[in-house]
């Protein structure tokens, strides 16, 4: 696959949060979709302004919570009942009280490294090189004290000129070019 | 609380509230940004550090030979023996999985509470409890006789057609130890990749760019991703919440499930949880308090903290006396012979010396953290969390020894008296965690700079737009 080449956005800084979610919800409002805000910490409702309200996070975390759950507990139902029964105490072989400790624990690793791991791969993660980095004053304040927002070139409404113009009518400390 | 004793112009003190400030005021992104960063990026190693370092080394050594000690003679060269089969090995392991419990405790419980006070100080107390789970770990893989034959633990499919026995709280430990580790691992480490980001971002140093940026997986800080990463936040930090409760629980449970007297009651789960975040919050204070002082950072960490601290450490000291005063009251009430005397043993036996010293660093001395002036004491708080962690150690001992020595049969009954090697390896340990802990704070962001900022006042999302932000940034 050919590496994309050209334009991959225009990147207006802001210096604080609330210029920037007033922008983000201005471009939404003015109709473009593909675009993105660059925070040092999270701004919830600079997501909001962009439109992402849903993530499957809690999906993941849920679904690997119960596998777990239910591979333990069948794990410990299966050694106890056919591959290695014991007779403990005169308990029964499949004495399922005792087995719910380590099933919950599983359960509760399972979820966490789901949750973790869930969260990295639907981010996109790990992504060492993107755009965004070429962007010149972006690895000075990107992750300290600056706010960002992209809009991206493959948003159909994208037009160089028209969007540098509406950007910098937002108030930005400055607006740059990012290429692939 | 109104604060009267302090002066009016103190800057640490809220007007309005009149208590102390979590951060001082002043800061701005990047001034805390610069603070946390700055000590791990400088190229100037400070002497102290190095000092710190090489006597945690020396103990690291001493670690090492202990155990290499071990592996070659067996365990034979601890003071374990029948009746008293566990001795510091097991003393030492409940101690150390407590001292973890309150990383987590702050991490995960006080993130559910919505308590921002916490955010100065969560990632080293996760540290703490990373490096504390591994000291446990130790333990009772050393005392398996075999050490090397620990893996025999896990269920996996082995030549030998044998399988776990899961009705047992030994084997119930195993799990819930391996999922704490592996849990505290990874809240920290995701905790950390924003922070890692910026490291990555603000490193002069070619090797510092790639290892940070390996680490950070390429974070960039899209809000798509922050939205994720606080889900995510959240979910781990209501299942570690569980977590912590389950594995001093499934601790506590090695001793209640066997029929010894001074073992076998249903107040141990509780108590041992509440014994565990009691000793943590005393360790979060032991490292804290210097690290503030050495590397300047009273701005961040501050007297609002060590109060905090204080209050949870008075509040789960009082669970933990009240769990002391049930089992006091139990061994009466229960009429039962053995019991009874287990408990006049306890105080008043051979050992009784180290019920006293449990009940003097446990519950007397800490009442003095009643008072205001003493809780914001930086250095009588330091004082007062070596005397409770003491307490707690002897807490463990009093458990496993006076009961263990005094069976149901005299003819049973023995001492226990611990060995150099017992000691060295105790020893070594607390070495090991604190070498762990110099490389910490050496190479990694020990406060969490993204949280921080979440907690200045220009972070917050107005309504209006803004001009600019304040001159002299």
């Amino acid at each position: 696959m050919p590496l994309p080449e050209g334009l991959y956005g225009l990147m207006a800084e802001f210096d604080s949060p609330t210029n920037l979610v007033l922008a983000a919800k201005a471009a939404r409002n003015a109709g473009y979709r593909r675009m993105d805000c660059y925070t040092p910490y999270p701004v919830e409702e600079a997501a909001e302004a962009i439109g992402f309200h849903r993530d499957e996070v809690s999906l993941v975390c849920l679904v690997g919570g119960l596998l777990g759950l239910v591979a333990m507990f069948g794990l410990e139902t299966w050694i106890a009942l056919w591959a290695f029964p014991l007779n403990i105490a005169g308990r029964p072989y499949f004495s399922w009280p005792a087995f719910v400790v380590p099933a919950y624990e599983w359960t509760i690793l399972w979820a966490g490294l789901s949750a973790c791991f869930g969260m990295i791969a639907l981010n996109g993660l790990p992504k060492p090189y993107h755009p965004v980095f070429n962007a010149p004053n972006f690895r000075d304040g990107a992750t300290t004290d600056k706010f960002f927002l992209c809009l991206e070139s493959t948003d159909p409404k994208f037009e160089a000129t028209e969007v540098r113009g509406f950007l910098e009518a937002q108030s930005p400390v400055s607006v740059v070019e990012v290429e692939y | 609380m109104a604060t009267k004793d302090a002066p009016v112009n103190n800057p640490m003190i809220d007007p309005v509230t009149g208590e102390y400030r979590v951060i001082a005021p002043g800061h701005t992104f990047k001034s805390v940004t610069e603070k946390v960063s700055r000590i791990v990026l400088t190229s100037h190693t400070p002497l102290g550090w190095w000092f710190g370092f090489m006597v945690a080394s020396g103990f690291v050594g001493m670690l090492l030979v202990a155990v290499t000690w071990l592996f070659v003679k067996g365990v034979g060269i601890w003071a374990i023996t029948i009746p008293v089969a566990w001795g510091f090995a097991i003393i030492n392991f409940v101690w150390w999985i407590g001292i973890g419990h309150a990383g987590t405790l702050i991490s995960a419980i006080l993130l559910l509470f919505k308590q921002g006070w916490r955010n100065s100080i969560n990632r080293f107390a996760e540290a703490m409890t990373i490096f504390a789970v591994m000291c446990a770990g130790m333990f009772p893989v050393l005392h398996l006789g075999r050490p090397w034959l620990g893996y025999w633990l896990f269920p996996y499919p082995n030549s030998m057609n044998y399988w776990p026995q899961f009705r047992s709280p030994l084997m119930w430990d195993v799990f819930a130890v391996s999922t704490y580790a592996t849990i505290s691992v990874v809240f920290w480490y995701m905790g950390m990749i924003p922070d890692l980001a910026t490291m990555r971002d603000r490193s002069q140093s070619r090797m510092g760019q790639f290892c940070y940026g390996l680490l950070s997986l390429g974070w960039r800080g899209s809000v798509r991703h922050w939205v994720r990463y606080e889900t995510a936040s959240i979910l781990l930090a209501g299942l570690a919440t569980p977590l912590v409760l389950s594995v001093h629980s499934v601790i506590s449970l090695d001793f209640s499930v066997a029929l010894m007297p001074g073992w076998h009651t249903t107040i141990f789960p509780p108590y041992f949880v509440a014994g565990a975040i009691y000793s943590g919050f005393a360790m979060v204070l032991t490292l804290a308090i210097p690290i503030r002082t050495f590397y300047h950072l009273e701005d961040l960490i501050t007297i609002r903290h060590i109060d905090n601290c204080a209050k949870v450490m008075l509040a789960t000291g009082m669970i933990v006396a009240y769990g002391y005063s049930t089992e006091v009251f139990m061994a009466w009430y229960s009429a039962s012979h053995w019991e009874y005397f287990m408990m006049w043993n306890r105080m008043f036996g051979p050992m009784g010396w180290s019920y006293w010293t449990l009940i003097t660093c446990n519950i007397a001395l800490p009442q003095l953290m009643w008072i205001r002036k003493f809780r914001t004491n930086v250095g009588l708080m330091f004082l007062m969390s070596l005397i409770v962690n003491t307490g707690m150690w002897f807490e463990r001992f009093v458990i496993v020894v006076t009961s263990l020595t005094r069976d149901y049969l005299p003819s049973s009954w023995g001492t226990y008296r611990a060995t150099k090697w017992d000691y060295m390896t105790f020893a070594g340990t607390l070495g090991f965690f604190t070498f762990c802990f110099f490389l910490f704070i050496r190479f990694l962001p020990m406060i969490p700079m993204s949280e921080l900022r979440l907690m200045l006042p220009q972070a917050k999302v107005r309504k209006t737009a803004e001009p600019l932000p304040e001159a002299g940034d």
